[in-house]
């Protein structure tokens, strides 16, 4: 299984029946094909819906259905579809349960980066800032490092923020790491890790309790 | 009264420098055959408001005006989908004020709707707070979002009656109910135009009173068939 996978394995574990949940694009999204037998979660889709389902065939492909991401999607019985200003009023509300968003960057403080590398990549925010503003659970999906090994979990974020102190989880490919008022907690390590391993691989700190879960996906 | 006329004839209102909101959501809701006018016109400094860039990749509905150079300045909360407006905003050559996709369409909402401005939460913290007026309400801070209005907004609806009353579908709404209420003149471009009586009064999403002109765009097979193209041929539909 590859990190991705195996990370949006991890974060389907988070999903419980009848929740509104806001994923952003890539591994967030991957996490819906994981979501338990029997657990219904309710999708919003910051462009306008509420009971988003999977993806249509090409007979049944609609030009005017379509996700955050720009792809044809179908809509579940009892689905609603809005305008923006409605969908945002549930972002920033708190009507949304969890948001899972990717990020650059997340630190101790429950900072994230997740919007520009400064004169390199410069998408803009979208709807990021208010999910993160405004969804009551904020579950961070990324890989623990960066392409040059270097560790995405800081002890203060370096890029420019997109949000202060929302994060509540963190899920990587090699930790589960809760947000608290005391600092990040380890929570659970992929299995063929040792503490000590994510300990090191880890530029924030980490708080150790008496015991680490293994990850099972 | 609104006008029913031609792509052609609703654009020839739209001059250098004017402010136009266009509705849509990466080519969805999007106004795809006014936008094909506008870039025919080749009309150029323009100050685009839309909530996003062209359909990812670039160069679809939005992502032509952007093809074509046309945007000297853009209101919007994200441009990563097309790569001609990246290249341009990280060469200089276009203005770009990035708004929260929330903060954005609110601010519309207010200069449609005659507030004098949003109050929000989002962004304390970050750069797009800096040097914003904060504003506390009931012991808790708010960042102020002046509102946004247009010379001419372009939208997208499914059927207009001949009154001017639209009728949206499916997700297609996006922008649109709210950039109809906030330009001096409005363009409705709609699959199918109906007489009156045909969209019942709970199904009308936009009163005829917002919508200047009607425009007859591509029906909804022909969109059908240009979507299953986009979509399959950018890998995303099988």
């Amino acid at each position: 299984m590859d990190a991705r996978e195996f990370i949006a394995r991890r974060i389907a574990q988070e999903f419980r029946c009848g929740m509104v949940v806001n994923l952003g694009i890539g591994i967030p999204t991957a996490s819906a094909n994981h979501v338990p037998h029997g657990v219904d979660v309710i999708l919003q889709s910051e462009n306008g819906c509420l009971g988003l389902g999977p993806r249509p065939s090409r007979a049944a492909a609609d030009p005017d259905l379509a996700n955050a991401g720009g792809e044809p999607i179908t809509l579940l019985p009892g689905a609603a579809t809005f305008d923006l200003a409605t969908s945002f009023c549930i972002i920033r509300g708190g009507h949304v349960d969890a948001t899972v968003l990717g990020a650059l960057e997340v630190d101790s403080q429950g900072n994230i980066a997740n919007w520009k590398i400064p004169g390199k990549r410069v998408p803009g925010m979208g709807g990021g800032m208010d999910l993160l503003a405004g969804a009551r659970k904020v579950i961070v999906a990324l890989q623990h490092a960066d392409k040059d090994g270097d560790s995405k979990i800081r002890k203060h974020c370096r890029l420019p923020l997109s949000a202060v102190g929302v994060v509540d989880l963190i899920v990587t490919d090699k930790a589960v790491i809760e947000v608290t008022a005391e600092g990040l907690v380890l929570r659970e390590i992929a299995p063929e890790l040792t503490v000590a391993d994510v300990v090191a691989a880890t530029d924030a700190d980490l708080i150790l309790p008496a015991t680490v879960a293994t990850i099972h996906v | 009264m609104t006008e029913i006329i031609d792509a052609e004839q609703a654009v020839r209102n739209i001059r250098e420098g004017m402010t136009v909101m266009i509705g849509g959501f990466l080519g969805v809701g999007e106004p795809l055959l006014l936008i094909d006018e506008l870039v025919a016109g080749g009309v150029g400094k323009l100050s685009l408001i839309a909530v996003v860039g062209s359909y990812p990749g670039g160069g679809f509905g939005v992502g032509k005006l952007s093809r074509n150079r046309q945007i000297a300045r853009l209101v919007t909360s994200h441009i990563g989908t097309d790569p001609e407006l990246v290249r341009q905003y990280l060469a200089g050559d276009l203005e770009v004020e990035f708004n929260p996709m929330g903060t954005f369409i609110e601010r519309i909402r207010c200069g449609g709707g005659g507030l004098g401005g949003v109050l929000t939460r989002t962004g304390f913290g970050t750069e797009v707070a800096a040097g914003r007026a904060r504003i506390e309400v009931e012991g808790e801070e708010f960042l102020l979002y002046t509102p946004l209005k247009a010379d001419v907004a372009l939208i997208k609806a499914h059927r207009g009656d001949r009154l001017g009353n639209l009728e949206y579908r499916g997700i297609a709404l996006n922008s649109n109910p709210a950039m109809a209420m906030a330009a001096a003149y409005v363009v409705a471009e709609v699959d199918e135009i109906v007489d009156v009586g045909v969209i019942a009064p709970r199904h009308v999403g936009t009163p005829h009173i917002f919508v200047d002109a009607l425009v007859r765009g591509r029906d909804h097979q022909e969109r059908k068939l240009e979507f299953t193209d986009l979509w399959v041929d950018s890998g995303r539909l099988q």
